[in-house]
């Protein structure tokens, strides 16, 4: 039962997909201008993985080494347009924010990342468990950027107004960098020194 | 590694690929319904923002129903099509670009020499959306698309009372790279062709997309739209496919006969 918890919360902090393994950047800066976009893709993120993880750890014992890479790209690209077709009937406008980040999801490197140093290796529940413990890290960092990009960027958060913005007639003046990919960017690198301050094991040897 | 027979290896790959594809089509064929719901509502939203007016809590479909009337007519001609002539292709609710376009009776291949907006085949009709008041029209909205540098753009653009001025345009699908040619969405750049004279006082067609800032001390400054920095080849198929549905091979005979009508 142990282990089960620490597949779950190892990758929240102390293990996390995109501040301690730095993977999964790209799509950690496209998407999260708001709090909205950002919740979609981290619950898809999270949908995909801990399934492919899954499925991948069924199959590990009986596919050969020399197709290994072709079986798990065909179970992740197929979650991933199944997470897209459900995304477009039950979430439409935000499906059109994300445009191509939620195709791209069979290129974040997570993804990828566990089948092959997870699920390869471990039972099928546990490779579950691991695959929603690195959604959570993931939504973790990509919740947090979102919430502090859309607040700052657009006084907003999930679109209802926290600080009257200046061009509606309030006092906060929105600081236009926020929205734009690059914010992104300054702020995963202050979450991996924070982070890093607090757990200083992280840090790498020079 | 076990299981490395190559008969082994093959009924893997076949039973993963088998599983995979049966999940996906079972999503994309259950979920179609749904998404189609969603494009057509989206399509009426899109028409209604074109024509400026959309409010926040109203009814998509009944303010669509309320206000605007949809027919459709013959680009050749400029003529409305009766109702009694629609068919179960041709008629405002069924009408799908692509599917009338590739009809060989509906459809006609366009001179390479005529087609600037890069779409080779198109409807010889085309629905057009009206908004009366009174019975007078306020506003006439119709469906624009050409090529951009990707994606095949698919617009609305919105006519004054005059059938001269620009009220509104927006895409409403298109695959343009985000950040450049994705800014044809901007709010900001759609809101540039408001108030822009599409023809001038002789009929003559007069609007364009220019490279760069918009000189606004030029005479010609009414009647051109900034292009988008960045995205010189989208900002060009925006100004052919404007240029070509507001033009001879597209609702020209319908405009001018419309003006004509008063």
């Amino acid at each position: 039962m142990n282990s089960y918890k620490k597949v779950i919360l190892d990758p929240i902090f102390n293990d996390n997909p995109i501040m301690y393994q730095i993977l999964g950047i790209c799509s950690a800066l496209a998407v999260t201008s708001k709090l909205e976009t950002s919740i979609v893709m981290a619950l898809a993120v999270t949908f995909v993985v801990a399934f492919s993880n899954f499925a991948v750890s069924i199959v590990r014992n009986y596919v050969a080494s020399s197709i290994r890479i072709l079986v798990e790209m065909t179970i992740i690209a197929s979650l991933v347009i199944i997470a897209d077709q459900i995304i477009k009937a039950f979430a439409f406008d935000i499906s059109k924010q994300l445009s191509v980040y939620v195709g791209l999801i069979i290129t974040n490197c997570i993804v990828m990342g566990r089948a092959e140093a997870f699920a390869l290796k471990n039972p099928p529940l546990l490779s579950f468990m691991d695959g929603i413990g690195n959604g959570l890290g993931y939504s973790f960092v990509l919740l947090a950027v979102g919430f502090v990009r859309e607040l700052f960027g657009s006084g907003k958060l999930l679109g209802m107004t926290v600080f009257p913005v200046n061009t509606a007639g309030g006092w906060y003046v929105p600081n236009g960098l926020f929205l734009l990919p690059p914010s992104a960017f300054f702020l995963i690198g202050l979450l991996i020194w924070a982070i890093r301050t607090w757990k200083p094991e992280q840090v790498e040897e020079e | 590694m076990p299981h490395e027979s190559t008969s082994r290896t093959l009924i893997v790959a076949l039973g993963v690929c088998l599983v995979c594809s049966i999940l996906v089509s079972t999503a994309a064929v259950s979920l179609h319904g749904r998404q189609e719901t969603n494009r057509k509502v989206e399509k009426l939203r899109n028409i209604l923002a074109a024509g400026d007016l959309l409010t926040d809590k109203s009814n998509v479909e009944e303010t669509f129903k309320e206000k605007v009337q949809t027919y459709i007519i013959n680009l050749a001609t400029g003529e409305t099509v009766p109702k009694d002539k629609y068919t179960d292709k041709l008629n405002p609710d069924a009408f799908d670009i692509k599917t009338m376009a590739n009809d060989p009776k509906y459809g006609q291949a366009i001179p390479a020499k005529e087609d600037i907006a890069k779409i080779k085949r198109m409807p010889k009709y085309m629905p057009v959306y009206e908004v009366k008041k009174d019975g007078h029209i306020q506003k006439v909205i119709l469906l624009v698309y050409g090529k951009g540098l990707w994606s095949t753009m698919y617009g609305l653009i919105a006519l004054g009372k005059d059938l001269r001025t620009v009220e509104g345009f927006t895409f409403y699908e298109q695959g343009e790279t985000p950040g450049l040619g994705g800014e044809v969405d901007n709010p900001r750049w759609k809101a540039l062709w408001k108030g822009k004279q599409a023809y001038d006082k002789n009929g003559r067609l007069i609007i364009e997309v220019i490279k760069g800032k918009v000189d606004e001390s030029s005479p010609k400054a009414n009647s051109e739209v900034d292009g988008l920095s960045g995205a010189t080849l989208t900002t060009r198929g925006v100004n052919n496919l404007v240029r070509f549905w507001l033009g001879a091979d597209g609702y020209n005979s319908f405009l001018t006969k419309l003006r004509e009508e008063g």
